[in-house]
């Protein structure tokens, strides 16, 4: 769960983080009032989960109330890389004399949890490890313990801070690490961290990502966040809805697989042949009747999908199983588009049977299934463009 | 030989009275495997599928001493169930189960190699070596034993090429899942060594996907390392960035994970790369001749 930066912000506060004073405007009146309220030069920033926000204009800044109310009303209006923005927060522009990295992070290859702290930040995490490497320092937390206070003010000083400087980032680097833990995220940042000119620090943004599979003991977050918190486009929530593992791609070749790794060869398998897929679909281990139904209903109401291919390796799953929900779905759903399957591994001979009988053609291996399901696509898209063309010249 | 698991592997299913670990236990012991007993905490005393059930792991090391536990318990309690395998001093410890939250496998982890014990999971299909043993939920009719050596990150494209490599003449020495989390207690490196020193196995087909830089370690320690031929397979070429691929490994953040930079890797230390899956058996013919 990838919360949005207003909700990331409030829980900093919680922990005790300054963050800009401000709040999130829904309509262009109330993103003036705060402004009036603020009585200061402001930022107003989108509140979508894209990166590279700004580069996308996704933040601007006015001097005047009287400014505020046309810049957010632009914004509100937009979409940015086709997130429609909903919500606006405007704060406080900070008086900025310096901007720090902070951030706490999983290294996956070493299996540790890391602070990852730089003197240069406003840039991404990317750009620092790129032009500035020497000046990223990275520390491992003992997860037993997370982050000491000690350990908070030893960074600090590696960052070059001390004094009263140094004890204030040592502590919001162990507060990092606390949120970290409770909460069971992946990522924490401050980016950038802002030291201002009357020596405050403040969380200018901020990133938090919480693990989905430990939200069954987060409840509380879900229920607060969680609507909002999500880079879901419409279509793929709706699948998530019916427990389908669901990614939108932008092709016209469906594709309905049993595994992650499966599917995404099959993707490989299509790209390969010159086809474009639609989607990711993974219909998981040990899937049913049921649960092939719905993602053959799903995958064929989508307008952009031509041609279905199904490429199903039956391990704890059932061939016969998955042939039954794909010649229902047929019936069921009157389902007129090309659908290439590709059925193999337990129950095969029972699954084909019923394939058969129902006159659904299937292949016994996902090459030449792939093949044909792009063939397939692009003697229709030929069709189509001789169509088109024939309207032209009427 | 194989690695890992042989023939006097004794299996203990952890959540054996479950859907799962019921159904799986069977498949074990129809296979061959030596299940020798299951836990499920409040089941002591009963039997599924003639296999003894204790409430404990303890107990169930001092009546049937198991080397190698199974776990199929649901996230939630995954963690728990690791840390009390660990703890009875079992060795080997396969976590089957899906969704167990990463600080929950950086606890196991922690607690294994303060204890030597080595974890395969999690999300994983497990580990079989063909006509000795199976610790895991794959199909064992597409294995036959042979020589090559496979190592995975995923579970049914793992049949897929496994399939291949039999219905191409070739067997297995050891195929083992790795497992398709995030962060995952034994990583291709681990099991490249192993392979290595393993006097069955000629050459060795690595099939890795999108996400995390495991394959870029392994392509790095292959060069300086690793004698035996290695052929790879990266699942994922056409996937977008910043989606999450099914597996919760599998994602590209920004500029790592991505297939370019595995794939190159893999090329500058002398590995193969199929394109296709049926690709990979010319290429492990082709490597095992010279």
């Amino acid at each position: 769960m990838k919360l949005q930066e207003f909700q990331a912000k409030s829980i900093l506060l919680k922990y005790g983080i300054q963050i800009p004073k401000g709040r999130v405007a829904i309509s262009p009146e109330e993103a003036r009032k705060i402004a009036e309220e603020l009585k200061k030069p402001v930022a107003m920033k989108a509140q979508v989960l894209v990166g590279g926000r700004g580069k996308v204009g996704g933040i601007k800044f006015a001097e005047f109330p009287k400014d505020v109310k046309k810049v957010v009303s632009s914004l509100l209006g937009a979409s940015l890389d086709g997130f429609p923005v909903r919500k606006v927060l405007v704060e406080e522009k900070l008086d900025i004399l310096k901007e720090l990295f902070v951030s706490v992070t999983l290294d996956r290859g070493a299996r540790k949890v890391l602070v990852l702290a730089s003197r240069t930040g406003g840039v991404d995490v990317e750009t620092i490890v790129e032009r500035f490497p020497e000046k990223l320092i990275k520390y491992p937390i003992d997860i037993r313990t997370g982050l000491r206070e000690f350990e908070g003010r030893v960074i600090a000083k590696k960052l070059g801070f001390s004094g009263e400087q140094c004890i204030a980032i040592g502590n919001i680097i162990k507060k990092l690490s606390d949120i970290y833990f409770d909460l069971d995220a992946e990522l924490v940042e401050i980016n950038p961290l802002v030291l201002s000119k009357s020596n405050e620090l403040c969380a200018a943004d901020a990133k938090i990502i919480i693990d989905d599979n430990a939200l069954f003991r987060h409840q509380d977050l879900v229920k607060e966040f969680g609507p909002e918190a999500s880079e879901l486009s419409d279509e793929e929530r709706l699948a998530k809805e019916q427990d389908l593992i669901y990614v939108e791609l932008d092709g016209n070749i469906g594709v309905i697989g049993n595994g992650a790794g499966l599917v995404m060869a099959t993707l490989d398998l299509v790209s390969q042949f010159g086809g474009k897929p639609a989607n990711f679909l993974d219909l998981g281990g040990g899937t049913s009747t049921e649960v092939v139904i719905r993602a053959l209903k799903f995958i064929h109401s989508k307008p952009n999908v031509k041609v279905i291919l199904i490429n199903v390796f039956a391990g704890i799953t059932r061939c016969d199983e998955v042939a039954r929900g794909i010649v229902t779905a047929i019936k069921e759903y009157n389902i007129q588009k090309p659908i290439t399957v590709r059925l193999t591994g337990t129950n095969e001979a029972e699954g084909k049977k019923i394939l058969e009988e129902n006159k659904t053609p299937f292949f016994d291996s996902m090459f030449e299934a792939a093949k044909k399901a792009v063939s397939v696509a692009k003697e229709l898209n030929e069709l189509k463009k001789g169509h088109d063309k024939k309207i032209f010249a009427l | 030989m194989s690695v890992l698991i042989d023939e006097n592997t004794r299996i203990l299913v952890q959540g054996v009275t479950g859907h799962h670990g019921s159904f799986h236990a069977k498949s074990m012991l129809e296979y061959g495997a030596k299940v020798v007993a299951g836990t499920t905490p409040g089941k002591g005393g009963t039997t599924v599928h003639g296999i003894p059930v204790y409430n404990t792991v303890e107990e169930a090391m001092r009546e049937q001493n198991p080397n190698t536990s199974i776990i199929f318990v649901p996230a939630p309690f995954a963690k728990d169930a690791a840390l009390e395998a660990i703890n009875a001093g079992i060795k080997l410890i396969v976590i089957i189960t899906e969704h167990v939250p990463i600080l929950d496998t950086l606890e196991i982890i922690n607690y294994a190699s303060e204890k030597k014990a080595t974890i395969i999971g999690p999300n994983t299909p497990g580990i079989i070596s063909p006509g000795k043993s199976k610790v895991g939920i794959m199909p064992g009719n597409i294995f036959k034993p042979g020589k090559i050596g496979m190592v995975s990150r995923s579970g049914t494209l793992t049949y897929e090429i496994a399939s291949i490599i039999t219905n191409g003449g070739l067997g297995q020495s050891t195929c083992v899942g790795i497992g398709g989390d995030a962060v995952i207690g034994t990583s291709f490196t681990e099991i490249l060594s192993l392979f290595e020193k393993d006097s069955q196995t000629e050459g060795v087909v690595l099939v890795g996907e999108i996400g995390g830089d495991e394959e870029e370690r392994a392509a790095k320690f292959i060069r300086g390392k690793i004698s035996k031929p290695v052929i790879a397979f990266v699942a994922g070429r056409c996937a977008p960035s910043g989606k999450r691929m099914g597996h919760a490994g599998a994602i590209i953040s920004g500029a790592a994970g991505t297939p370019e930079s595995k794939i190159k890797a893999f090329e500058r230390a002398g590995v193969p790369v199929a394109k296709i899956p049926v690709e990979i058996l010319q290429l492990v013919k082709a490597k095992l001749k010279r």
